[in-house]
């Protein structure tokens, strides 16, 4: 149906992924644009090519898998979890268990593809298996039994330490490679420069492929989960659970699956995020990681595949952002040049006695650091966006969509 | 954690009863957790806000106290001559009524634009302000942990059999007082226009009654009672050292007994709060030793977790929580 764009004959071209022509063209330009960057040759993104912004990219996609699993259990399924962290602590663990060549820790030495699986099934296992307790608690309690699962889980992890290598030291995590079974050199090696189909190609970059990949396979799950029925049972849950019973959806059942779903995404997102950092502690799954991720699905816009994507490229790359904006505009003042440099100190303390809202320099004189700020930052986006913008950044865009869509007029 | 109490026990020569020093500490947290509790629910009731900043604010109340006491000399520096605990009491009185103000401060600027919209997202918004209000105190407090200035030190009245501090009294006395004062506050006034408010919003607002005054209030109580337990947290038995970047995740064990009570049961707040203390202390006190070690370290502070869940399993809103009703 040409130039009629919203005019579906049928069911399916209506529920489609990509359901108009516009959508196909800009998906398929994104992906060669995402496919693209590392190589350096986009202009204007040429700094996204570097190694430290390559890492920063992969790390966004790990997030976004994590996302996409809570996302499920709270934008989907209307269930407030702040265990996230102690799922994504689980799926680390479950991966080391499985993936690490045998030493002083436990380890199985197995290759990638049984350990990704089973970081995944693990989690969601034990998610299934405490769920008669968070189904059978309601709204604001269910919050607070994940919350407790959280300080459990940090207690397991600390003590346990043949699994976790305690609190001192923590543990390595397997590195990231494919492989047969246990042969010497992998097929595909993602943690070395290396050629690929003769173009030379950085860790980093490889790397970001394979989270990218798994991104990808992760998003079309979330959204097939979305967009059938059990997906719509979720919704129906959250919009009013008892409605949803009478039209014969088994509360408790479907409640159970949104727990195992987002465990499962959880222990991918942490057994990705522990291999990929190499080395962690237990303390890491803690609360505000949790936190990180209600951020996430919250400023990005909740129940909303994109806007969970939008959601963990802004919360991973608003740190960095934050740094290099501050180091800059240390730079700045201490040149003492320029027109706008006292509005600048007014930010930025340079050192003792000199009053700013941040601190480049840790340690010394007043003012948050960077990190402080960072998380203070967070807390403001999360409040602001609630009383503000409750659909999160994807409110935003479709208010943008909807404002060209009917331009010029206003309606 | 070690509770201090039971190092400096293990120094001295003759050893108290262990079953009289444990009840010590289990009223010790007990009270300190049903401070928490009390201000939590009092909240939760009148303004049907899930404070996840509550750690925070009590985070915050002490470091009031440790700035006025120590640091600005407030009031001592205008009345030189005044003995130490009278300026300390002056500096604590200050602290508490900072604390209200920004408690009342935070409800008006983040929480009354938020009024009528789902629990959830609102619980999410404190979620944001803990953060908020727990970096920028943390970043006030430093990295050393400050001294509250107070008289008591580590003293202790020793009866021999048990040695109870000066601090553990002085809390006793101070919780019943604010639990007397919240029983009456409850008959005034006031405290009618908000146990109205918290049966149903609007017929109290038909009925004249300023809903944004009730809030206002229940958030100054709230904020007192948690800079109370927040004074409480820095002082000898738990943290003789005062008040640090950790004092705000002290507060997050208080969550357990607010579940155990019940959401919106003041009754069940004081009493899980309790029961959270005692089982605490008797965990940290009995769970040690070689039969215990498979249990490692740290097996005391999740205590209250475990319990929390053995209760809503058997009871899911709690042991004095009314149950929700659903109806179609």
């Amino acid at each position: 149906m040409r130039g009629r764009p919203m005019l579906y004959t049928r069911y399916e071209s209506d529920q489609a992924l990509l359901n108009t022509g516009t959508k196909k063209v800009m998906m398929g330009l994104f992906i060669v644009l995402l496919v693209l960057i590392p190589f350096g040759v986009v202009p204007g993104l040429t700094f996204l090519s570097q190694p430290d912004w390559m890492r920063l990219l992969s790390t966004v996609c790990i997030f976004a898998v994590g996302a996409l699993g809570l996302n499920i259990l709270t934008g989907l399924a209307g269930q407030v979890s702040l265990g996230h962290a102690f799922f994504m602590g689980l799926g680390a663990y479950t991966a080391a268990w499985f993936g690490v060549e045998p030493g002083p820790l436990s380890g199985l030495g197995l290759p990638m593809w049984v350990w990704l699986p089973l970081a995944g099934l693990v989690p969601a296992i034990v998610g299934v298996l405490i769920g008669p307790v968070a189904v059978r608690v309601r709204g604001l309690y269910l919050a607070f039994v994940t919350l407790g699962l959280v300080f459990i889980g940090e207690y397991i992890f600390r003590n346990w330490v043949y699994a976790t290598g305690g609190p001192d030291s923590g543990r390595t995590f397997p590195s990231l490679e494919w492989k047969i079974w246990k042969e010497e050199t992998p097929l595909v090696d993602f943690q070395s420069d290396g050629v690929w189909f003769g173009v030379e190609i950085i860790e980093e970059a490889k790397t970001y492929f394979l989270m990218l990949l798994l991104l990808v396979i992760f998003v079309l799950l979330a959204k097939n989960i979305q967009r059938t029925r059990v997906g719509r049972a979720f919704q129906s849950i959250r919009d009013r659970d008892i409605a949803a019973e009478i039209m014969g959806v088994n509360e408790v059942q479907y409640k159970l699956v949104a727990f195992g779903l987002s465990s499962f995404y959880a222990g991918i997102a942490g057994a990705l995020l522990a291999t990929f950092i190499g080395r962690t502690i237990p303390e890491r799954w803690n609360l505000f990681l949790s936190v990180q991720f209600i951020a996430i699905i919250l400023i990005g816009g909740a129940g909303v595949v994109s806007g969970v994507i939008l959601g963990s490229v802004f919360v991973t790359v608003l740190p960095r952002l934050v740094q290099d904006f501050s180091s800059w505009l240390a730079d700045y003042v201490s040149e003492g040049e320029g027109a706008f440099v006292w509005l600048a100190d007014l930010f930025i303390s340079t050192g003792s006695g000199d009053f700013g809202l941040v601190n480049t320099l840790p340690g010394v004189g007043p003012g948050l650091s960077v990190f402080q700020f960072n998380q203070v930052l967070y807390g403001l986006l999360i409040i602001l966006f609630l009383i503000f913008e409750p659909l999160g950044l994807y409110g935003i865009w479709l208010r943008i969509r909807n404002y060209w869509k009917g331009w010029p007029f206003t309606y | 954690m070690t509770p201090d109490l039971l190092v400096v026990i293990a120094q001295e020569a003759s050893t108290p009863s262990k079953f009289a020093q444990m009840v010590v500490d289990g009223v010790n947290l007990g009270g300190i957790y049903a401070l928490l509790a009390v201000g939590f629910v009092i909240i939760f009731r009148a303004t049907q806000v899930l404070n996840f900043a509550h750690g925070a604010l009590a985070a915050l109340g002490a470091f009031l106290v440790a700035s006025f006491a120590t640091v600005l000399d407030i009031p001592g520096r205008w009345i030189p001559n005044a003995p130490a605990w009278v300026s300390w009491t002056g500096a604590v009185f200050l602290a508490l009524i900072a604390a209200a103000l920004i408690g009342m401060a935070l409800e008006r600027v983040f929480l009354r634009p938020m009024v009528g919209e789902e629990l959830f997202a609102v619980a999410i918004v404190t979620l944001g302000m803990d953060i908020v209000v727990r970096n920028i105190t943390n970043d006030w407090i430093g990295p050393q942990p400050r001294p509250l200035g107070d008289p008591f030190g580590i003293s202790v009245f020793d009866l021999g059999w048990v040695r109870i501090p000066y601090t553990v009294v002085t809390q006793t006395v101070v919780a019943l007082l604010a639990v007397a004062l919240i029983a009456y506050f409850f008959r005034s006034r006031m405290g009618v226009a908000m146990r109205a408010t918290a049966f149903d919003q609007e017929a109290a607002r038909a009925q004249g009654i300023s809903v944004g005054r009730v809030f206002s209030t229940s958030w100054a109580i709230g904020a007192v009672l948690a800079a109370l337990a927040g004074i409480f947290i820095s002082l000898f038995p738990r943290r003789s050292t005062g008040v640090d970047p950790t004092t705000a995740f002290f507060a997050f064990r208080a969550f357990p007994a607010i579940i155990i009570g019940g959401l919106d049961s003041v009754v069940g707040a004081l009493v899980g709060g309790l029961i959270v203390g005692f089982a605490e202390a008797g965990a940290s006190s009995y769970l040690v030793g070689e039969n215990w070690e498979f249990l490692g370290t740290g097996f005391a502070g999740i205590v209250p977790y475990l319990l929390m869940m053995v209760v809503l399993i058997i009871r899911p809103y709690g042991l004095f929580g009314t149950e929700e009703i659903r109806r179609v």
